[in-house]
Order: structure tokens, then C-alpha cells, then sequence
């Protein structure tokens, strides 16, 4: 996993509320048991013209110059809501998003995010709309700067947000931890837990 | 000190503090799908991680998987039938257990998981699928997450997880004739939006819950998630109790003795605090329909759609316009009478006997609208079998609805089967979204017995003026 520390970034706004990730990556573009090979179908939906081609739509905003080469998402509130499905985080990486601003965010999204190098960041709708202006105004010169370590959002007006994050999680982002290794040092802990439950709740243990 | 049932659980389930909020909580039972599921026990493979307690691992074929009679592991999903095969090896080899193809007990994880026994009161469950909440109606802490978590619960049994804040929402007074759990949650979206219950877990009470059968707990539960909950929890009462009696996973003889009086103990105390707390009265509810594309876009059947002129939020309101634009909906078309070119009956939502059997009331003795395509999909091998048994599917078959077998089926299009082109469907599941069931497919969320009484009709309509047909 790739970590996470600062990024200054060109940032794309898509402005929507609720988009789920059926829009971040249609269950049809979900054609491998892979994490890879996704970024081609990310916003499939919008991206292309028509169901099934790969036929830019030149008004998305991921088909324009210079946001081809946004690291950045500004979204509407609840962006990553529906599915559960990893598949948008693994489409989202593999395009090249770093980081989503948002007002808030599905909750499996958010986990999913933290697991895979991109950070999540909940900014006031307000802040984030005058962010995404500022990025549709001038998008090359425009940029966002993401401190990780501060837990602080620049934009281009200098103005600095900062953003709540749990350490465990920031942790994992900036040291690009795996969880499972990180968990297993406390294996004593589990297994003196799971000694204890057997005894309380013994019809639990098939 | 009192607690709430999800801070009781918290307690019973905590491993290790964390020390940022978060604990690392110890995970009862694993479940996973040929979708999702695959690819986290793949990801263990690689990684060289054994599955701890494989026993308490379940499986089940139901997303990628065909729902036409004499399916195979050939699905109409392009690259679809490597999903199936891949889980079927890698369960294999892990010695997990799998509701697989050709076995009864085969049909949509939060269907099959309940009925086996396997989710309990007081069990904590997760699953790589968001609807895993749907299990919280037995009293479980049960809740969805992604293919890289599964793998950490699978691997060590527990979860890191951040407390979440807990809500109750109370459901007072009576339904009215006609209104379902299904209504009672969609309404409760559409008053507080699809991301009002965000960072939330939880609990549905009052006197409308306390008097729901089982499986229209689950109903409730299901879109929990499309209201953005973390995940939600019924508490446990002689309903629950009798309901679990019996299953093949369910504790037997002493062990149920002991376990009963444990979950005695679970319900909230009369005195708990909850974070948020929303009250409805039931008496307002009215069969409800969605007409947009996002859970929240959804009014009593017997309204209009709305004009997104009235809507004060520059947020929401820019959702309607695009939503009426994706729908091809102008404001104030009514929608009772909105001409429907496919009904659907299925999924984790609302595929449990019960809901076939509200669905057959209503279409006993009449034909599906000429030109409407109308299928039904059981959720589990063995809520189709026992349909079959009472003669439901001959209901279904005479009126013009397909029989199917269990499965996700068009829930969602995966690049096989849908419900066509820009086409116009009332479906008994649980997103709108935009292509959710097909190509720029229209979907219209509702009741199974509304979709039976707008398939009877060819156009979304009032439950309430079809009166079922006796004898």
C-alpha cells in the first residue's frame, strides 16, 4: 500500500450528493476476481457515452484537461454510500485519486479508503464548495495541499482547514501498515478473550 | 449503569482498547459471497494467512450466480462463472462452509444466515455486503465491510473498529392497511435523507416494531444502510426467540436454556441514553414508491413527484433536477397511473415467504398487464420450497410472473441479466440508483405487494384499491 504523508494536487470537483459506488464503479466493469484491471471502469456510467463503450463523454469532468490528472476528489455529502464493494477504492487508486474532500463519507467507503492509500477527508459542505469554485476557476494553478501529519487541508485562498482522522487509521495511511500484522501482536489478547467468551457463551462456538 | 443493547454488545465483544476511541472487537461469525468474498480469501492465499476457526466461516452463491431454472456455474455475467469456481476452491481449501449451488439451503446470504441459525441475538456478524445489517433484526451486531476487512476478521477474528454514536428510532402507533416495514423505512429515508443516519448505529423499537413478524424485522433492518447507518439492531424478544428455535445452527436443549437467559439480558435498559433519538408515527405512513434515484427520492404513493423549484437545499435540489432527468419525470406527474414496464419480486430486501406470500394475495385470480415482464426470485432454496409446498408458485405462474431460483438476480446488473434499456421497473429491493438494474434502467422502489398490484395494473398503484380475491 502506498503511504500517505503530503500531497499537493490538482483537485477535480464532482459535485454530487450521495454518489454511491455503483456510480464509482458499475457492478458490469467488475469483471475479474482482482483487484486490479478497475480504473477503466471507474464512473463508467458518466465517463462514457454510452452503456458498455469507451466513448469519453467530453463534458465528465475526469475527461477534461487538466482534471485528467486530478489526485484530488471535492465531492457532495455522503460520497461512497451504497455498496460495500472495495472494487471503488481499488478503481479510484488505480486511476490515480490519492484523497476525497467530501462533507461525509459511506461508512465501509471510509474503512475501505484507509486500507488502500487514500485519504478520506470530511470538510464542512460550505468549505468544500467554495474549494470546488476555486478549482473549477483555475484547476492548474488551483491546487490543494494535504498535510497528513497536521491533519490540515490548504487551498488555494491559503486558507487551512484541519480534519479529524483516527490515529489508528492515520497511522496506517502514513506508515502504509497491514492491519492484519499490526493485530496479530496482540494475539495473546484475543486468544485469552475468546478462553474467557467460551466458558460465558458456549453456544456461540460451533 | 444503564446501556443500550449496541453499548452491551460493545462491552461483550471488547478485546483490546485501542486508546483513540476505537476497540478491537471479537468477530463471532464471517460470511461472504462469490463476489466480494472471493477475492478476500484469495487475498489470504496470497498472503499466506490461514482462516482462524473455519467452522465459523459461511459462505453463500448468490450475486454472481444465474436465477434461471437448470443454471449451471455458466452464468450470463461476462467472466461471472470464475467467481463462483474461485470461491468454490478457495472454501474449499480454507474449510469454511458454502451454501453452494444445488444445495437447498443455497440463497442470499442475509436470507440464508437468519434462517440457518447462524445469525443470532447477541452474535456479532459481519460480511463483505453493505445489507449485512439486514441480520441485526435478531438482535445481532451485524454489519457490512470490504473484501481487505473480511480478510483481517477471517484472520484474526476481530475487527478494529470506532465506537459509533447510537440512535433509536421509535416506530409508534399502528400501520395502516396496506403499509409495510418496507414503507416504514423508505419513509423514514425520505424524511431524514440517505445520509441521516451516518456514524450512527442504530436501534429500531416502539410499538409497531415490538408487533412486526421476523421477517419483517429483517425488511427493516435491510435498508438501514440506504439511510447511511453504521448498522442497525432489533432487540430480542419472544418473536426472536421463536423464530431461532430450531435452526440447524441455533443452541439445542441446555445450551438454548443458557443462551435464552443470556439474551434476556440484551434489550436496553429503561433508562439508556441514546445520542439521537427520532420518533414516527405509524399512523402517517401510506404505502410509499420512490421516484428518483437515491433512496431518499421517495413520497406516499398517492403523491406527485415533486418540483425541485420547492426545494430550498441547492444540494438536494440539484439531485432532483438530475434525478427527474435520469427518470424522465416531469414535476407534479402523479405517480399513481405512471405506466411500468417490468416488476420485480426478489432480493435481500424482501424475498422471505412472508413477502411472497403478500405478493400471491394480491395477484391470486388475476394476469399480470400485457407487456409488463414480471419475475420473482425466492431468497433461499427453502423459502422456495416452502412457497412451493403452499402453492404460491403457481399464484406467481398463473398471474404471469416467472418462478426463479434463489439468488440476487436483477437486484443489480452485473453485465448479464436486466431489466432493459431505459426501461421503467417497480422492484421490491433496495437501491434506485442510477443503471443500479440495468442500462439507464428507471427502477421505482416499493412493497412486494405493490409491485404485484402495479403489475396486475401495468402502472405504478395504490395497493389499497386492490382488495385481494377470496376463494
Amino acid at each position: 500500500m502506498d503511504k500517505f504523508t503530503q500531497l499537493t494536487a490538482i483537485a477535480a470537483p464532482l459535485m454530487r450528493i450521495n454518489i454511491d459506488t455503483d456510480a464509482i464503479i458499475p457492478s458490469r466493469e467488475m469483471k475479474r476476481v482482482s483487484k486490479e484491471g478497475l480504473g477503466e471502469g471507474l464512473f463508467a456510467g458518466w465517463r462514457y457515452t454510452e452503456p458498455g463503450s469507451r466513448n469519453e463523454n467530453p463534458d465528465f469532468i475526469l475527461n477534461r484537461d487538466p482534471w485528467r490528472h486530478a489526485q484530488i476528489l471535492l465531492s457532495g455529502d455522503n460520497f461512497g454510500c451504497g455498496s460495500s464493494r472495495e472494487h471503488a477504492v481499488w478503481a479510484l487508486a488505480e486511476w490515480g485519486i490519492r484523497a476525497i474532500i467530501t462533507p461525509g463519507f459511506g461508512a465501509i467507503f471510509y474503512g475501505n479508503c484507509v486500507r488502500n492509500g487514500i485519504l478520506p477527508v470530511i470538510l464542512p459542505d460550505e468549505r468544500v464548495q467554495i474549494l470546488a469554485a476555486l478549482v473549477e476557476a483555475d484547476p492548474d494553478n488551483n491546487r490543494i495541499a494535504i498535510d497528513l501529519g497536521k491533519c490540515n487541508v490548504t487551498g488555494p485562498d491559503k486558507r487551512t482547514d484541519t480534519f479529524d482522522i483516527a490515529p489508528a487509521d492515520r497511522e496506517m495511511l502514513m506508515e502504509g501498515l497491514d492491519a492484519i500484522a499490526v493485530t496479530m501482536k496482540r494475539d495473546d489478547e484475543i486468544l485469552a478473550f475468546k478462553a474467557r467468551d467460551r466458558l460465558k457463551r458456549p453456544w456461540i462456538y460451533l | 449503569m444503564s446501556q443500550t443493547i449496541i453499548e452491551k454488545l460493545w462491552e461483550a465483544h471488547s478485546v483490546a482498547d485501542l486508546g483513540d476511541g476505537s476497540q478491537l472487537i471479537y468477530i463471532d461469525r464471517v460470511f461472504f459471497h462469490e463476489r466480494t468474498g472471493s477475492i478476500a480469501l484469495k487475498g489470504l492465499e496470497a498472503a499466506g494467512r490461514k482462516v482462524r476457526n473455519p467452522e465459523q466461516v459461511f459462505g453463500c452463491m448468490d450475486h454472481i450466480v444465474d436465477t434461471i431454472p437448470g443454471r449451471t456455474d455458466d452464468t450470463m455475467v461476462p467472466g461471472g462463472s470464475a467467481f463462483i469456481t474461485t470461491t468454490r476452491e478457495a472454501a474449499k481449501k480454507a474449510g469454511v462452509n458454502l451454501f453452494d449451488l444445488g444445495d437447498d439451503s443455497q440463497g442470499i446470504v442475509h436470507v440464508v444466515s437468519p434462517e440457518q441459525g447462524i445469525a443470532l441475538p447477541g452474535v456479532t456478524l459481519v460480511c463483505p455486503d453493505s445489507h449485512t445489517c439486514t441480520q441485526g433484526a435478531v438482535g445481532a451486531l451485524a454489519w457490512g465491510i470490504g473484501s481487505t476487512e473480511c480478510e483481517h476478521a477471517m484472520a484474526t477474528k476481530t475487527l478494529a473498529v470506532r465506537k459509533p454514536k447510537i440512535m433509536r428510532v421509535s416506530f409508534e402507533g399502528q400501520l395502516g392497511n396496506g403499509v409495510t416495514a418496507k414503507d416504514m423505512i423508505l419513509h423514514l429515508i425520505g424524511r431524514y435523507t440517505a445520509s441521516g443516519g451516518v456514524g450512527y448505529a442504530i436501534e429500531f423499537a416502539g410499538e409497531a416494531v415490538r408487533e412486526l413478524p421476523m421477517e419483517a424485522r429483517f425488511t427493516l433492518c435491510n435498508m438501514g444502510v440506504e439511510f447511511g447507518a453504521w448498522t442497525c439492531i432489533i432487540a430480542p424478544d419472544e418473536t426472536t426467540y421463536d423464530y431461532v428455535a430450531g435452526r440447524p445452527y441455533a443452541p439445542q436443549d441446555h445450551l438454548r436454556d443458557q443462551a435464552l437467559s443470556y439474551w434476556k439480558t440484551l434489550p436496553s435498559d429503561d433508562d439508556a441514553v441514546f445520542d439521537k433519538e427520532i420518533t414516527i408515527n405509524c399512523g402517517e405512513i401510506v404505502p410509499q414508491v420512490t421516484w428518483g434515484t437515491s433512496p431518499q427520492h421517495e413520497t406516499g404513493i398517492d403523491s406527485v413527484v415533486p418540483d425541485p423549484a420547492d426545494e430550498p437545499d441547492a444540494n438536494r435540489r440539484q439531485s432532483i433536477e438530475r434525478a427527474l432527468e435520469y427518470m424522465d419525470l416531469e414535476p407534479g406527474t402523479r405517480l399513481e397511473g405512471l405506466t411500468i414496464d417490468s416488476a420485480f419480486i426478489g432480493s435481500c430486501t424482501n424475498s422471505r415467504l412472508s413477502d411472497l406470500r403478500n405478493a400471491a394475495a394480491i395477484l391470486k385470480g388475476r394476469k399480470v398487464a400485457a407487456g409488463v415482464k414480471a419475475i420473482c426470485v425466492p431468497g433461499s432454496g427453502l423459502v422456495k420450497k416452502a412457497a412451493e409446498a403452499e402453492g404460491l408458485d403457481k399464484i406467481f405462474t398463473a398471474a404471469g410472473f416467472e418462478w426463479r431460483e434463489p439468488g440476487c438476480s436483477m437486484c443489480f446488473f452485473a453485465g448479464g441479466e436486466n431489466l432493459g434499456l431505459e426501461q421503467r421497473a417497480v422492484s421490491s429491493t433496495n437501491r434506485n440508483f442510477e443503471n443500479r438494474q440495468g442500462p439507464r434502467t428507471r427502477t421505482h422502489l416499493a412493497s412486494p405487494a405493490t409491485v404485484a398490484a402495479s403489475a396486475i395494473k401495468g402502472c405504478l398503484t395504490d395497493v389499497r384499491t386492490l382488495e385481494p380475491k377470496h376463494g
